[in-house]
């Protein structure tokens, strides 16, 4: 049984080949011998695991149906409410708060399909950053070089997965914090569309552009995972009413019918150039060689970035108060700085919003399926403050988001792929779609991978 | 709309920090005024650019 390989273990347990409780003992030991050098996890729940595998074993023995993701071991970004845990959200501030009295919808769903939950994961504080540089809790680093980071703010979400420590993870996405991390990590990482996901028992940060999502080593994990925590919540006033359109049975689909274009003007310059060669391999791959432009994507970029500091900082005003101090250095100052804003700026911001997403809609009447780079450059090293790109000195971090965050701003979904053959560190290509098209993405991922177009990159 | 001046930015941040009880203490004052800048410099961006009858209500439904 191939640990990395998740829907591979729910088939061996659910078909009593393999034992959950012995899929679990062999993950936990692996966090075990590996996580102290990478710092993915904020807490392991070994004893909550063990039991959750027990009852699985328990269920499948006495003929029950376990459930799709039987015996699957997963973690959390530590956002996430897990009942009896206290949500930290990489705060120290929340470490004075309440454990949380109930699993958060998405991963209610995914435990009662028979994932076994193993810990939850480092982040960003508060999801305010693109490295997981915590200063509370340490730096996560990319299993590929532990010198580097692992992108963020779903930093330890990414890092778990391509360490080979769980074939899947469950991460948020406000500007990139889902795909960023992917990308630097050598993995497959979703940010559906706005309102798909249940955001309910998820810290927020920037309430206008939350997603949550999963992270994996496949296409078909990913897949089934999204599968499983789609659905309409009741509990949760952002999560539409739409259909659950289940994307692991159209794997096999292929990409015939599909328009795919390739992204151009923003999303082909200010980055190195395997970049721009990973998004042409993809292209060839695919024989997409019709170019688009999405414009204004530097205002979009400014409008989301005034949207999720002001935001952000009216989820933590009373603690912005009191006790200013207590919050990272990497976020407090611009926490500050969001609380000063005026709201004629925010609501500007907005209104260009919409004015954006009514170019992106004509886009997609023409084209079902764009390609652009995720990240303009592989991970930096860990306390890397500035890059040189194209002769020009850019701070690090922000930069990090310069072709993620326009796609966020208005909610399409996305899908980031590590494309295989390149360099030492590895890179994604965004695979992004109109709203509510995810099944396109999934068909598009399926093809690319089958062909080794694309590969996760875990660690041995 | 121009950048805005750093200077003005960091008279803003001392009187409107005081009225909304926001204290802002010497370590973070710098870091505070930068950011500020960057943000109000985005909002010159966004102020530089012509949009006519964007709707932008929240959907609200009593």
């Amino acid at each position: 049984m191939n640990p990395r390989d998740g829907m591979g273990i729910a088939a061996d347990v659910r078909a009593r080949r393999a034992k959950a409780r012995e899929t679990t003992v062999a993950a936990l030991a692996r966090i075990r011998d590996r996580d102290p050098g990478l710092n993915c996890f904020s807490a392991v729940l070994e004893e909550d695991a063990l039991r959750d595998a027990a009852a699985v074993d328990a269920a499948i023995a006495a003929g029950r149906d376990a459930g799709p993701l039987a015996g699957v071991p997963f973690a959390v970004k530590n956002l996430f409410d897990v009942r009896g845990l206290v949500t930290l959200a990489g705060s120290r501030i929340n470490a004075g708060h309440a454990p949380a009295s109930r699993d958060a919808t998405v991963v209610g769903r995914l435990r009662g399909a028979g994932a076994v939950l193993l810990g939850v994961l480092n982040m960003d504080e508060y999801a305010f950053g693109f490295t997981t540089e915590n200063s509370h809790y340490g730096p996560t680093r990319n299993p590929h070089d532990p010198a580097r980071v692992a992108g963020g703010s779903s930093g330890g979400s990414a890092a778990a997965v391509a360490a080979g420590l769980v074939p899947f993870t469950l991460g948020s996405d406000t500007n990139g914090s889902i795909r960023v991390p992917s990308s630097l990590c050598g993995i497959y990482g979703l940010k559906p569309t706005y309102g798909r996901l249940s955001r309910a028992g998820a810290a927020l940060f920037g309430i206008s552009f939350d997603h949550v999502g999963p992270l994996a080593s496949s296409v078909r994990d990913l897949a089934a995972a999204y599968d499983v925590m789609q659905g309409p919540d009741p509990t949760d006033p952002v999560c539409a009413g739409h259909p659950v359109e289940p994307c692991l049975p159209l794997l096999g689909e292929g990409t015939e019918g599909l328009r795919i274009a390739v992204a151009d003007g923003h999303f082909a310059t200010r980055g190195e150039p395997e970049v721009f060669a990973a998004v042409e391999s993809v292209a060839k791959a695919l024989g997409a060689v019709h170019r688009v432009t999405i414009p204004e994507n530097d205002r979009a970029r400014a409008a989301a970035t005034i949207i999720t500091a002001s935001e952000g900082a009216s989820l933590h005003m009373e603690d912005l108060r009191t006790r200013p101090l207590d919050f990272d250095p990497m976020t407090r100052d611009r926490f500050l700085a969001g609380a000063l804003l005026p709201a004629a700026l925010y609501l500007r911001a907005q209104r260009f919003r919409s004015w954006y997403r009514a170019q992106v809609r004509k886009i997609f009447r023409e084209v079902d399926v764009l390609l652009t780079p995720t990240t303009p450059f592989p991970a930096p090293r860990i306390g890397q403050d500035t890059i040189t790109i194209d002769g020009v000195q850019v701070p690090t971090r922000p930069m990090l988001g310069l072709y993620t965050q326009p796609l966020s701003f208005v909610g399409l979904p996305v899908i980031s792929v590590p494309v295989a053959g390149l360099g030492p560190l590895p890179l994604g290509v965004q695979l992004v779609a109109a709203p509510w098209q995810e099944t396109a993405l999934f068909r598009v991922a399926a093809v690319l991978e089958l062909y080794g177009v694309t590969a996760a990159r875990i660690v041995p | 709309m121009s950048a805005p001046d750093p200077a003005d930015v960091a008279r803003y941040v001392d009187e409107v920090a005081a009225v909304l009880a926001l204290a802002i203490l010497p370590e973070c004052r710098e870091g505070v005024v930068r950011n500020l800048t960057g943000l109000l410099a985005a909002g010159d961006l966004l102020g530089d650019f012509p949009l006519s009858d964007e709707e932008t209500a929240p959907v609200f439904e009593p």
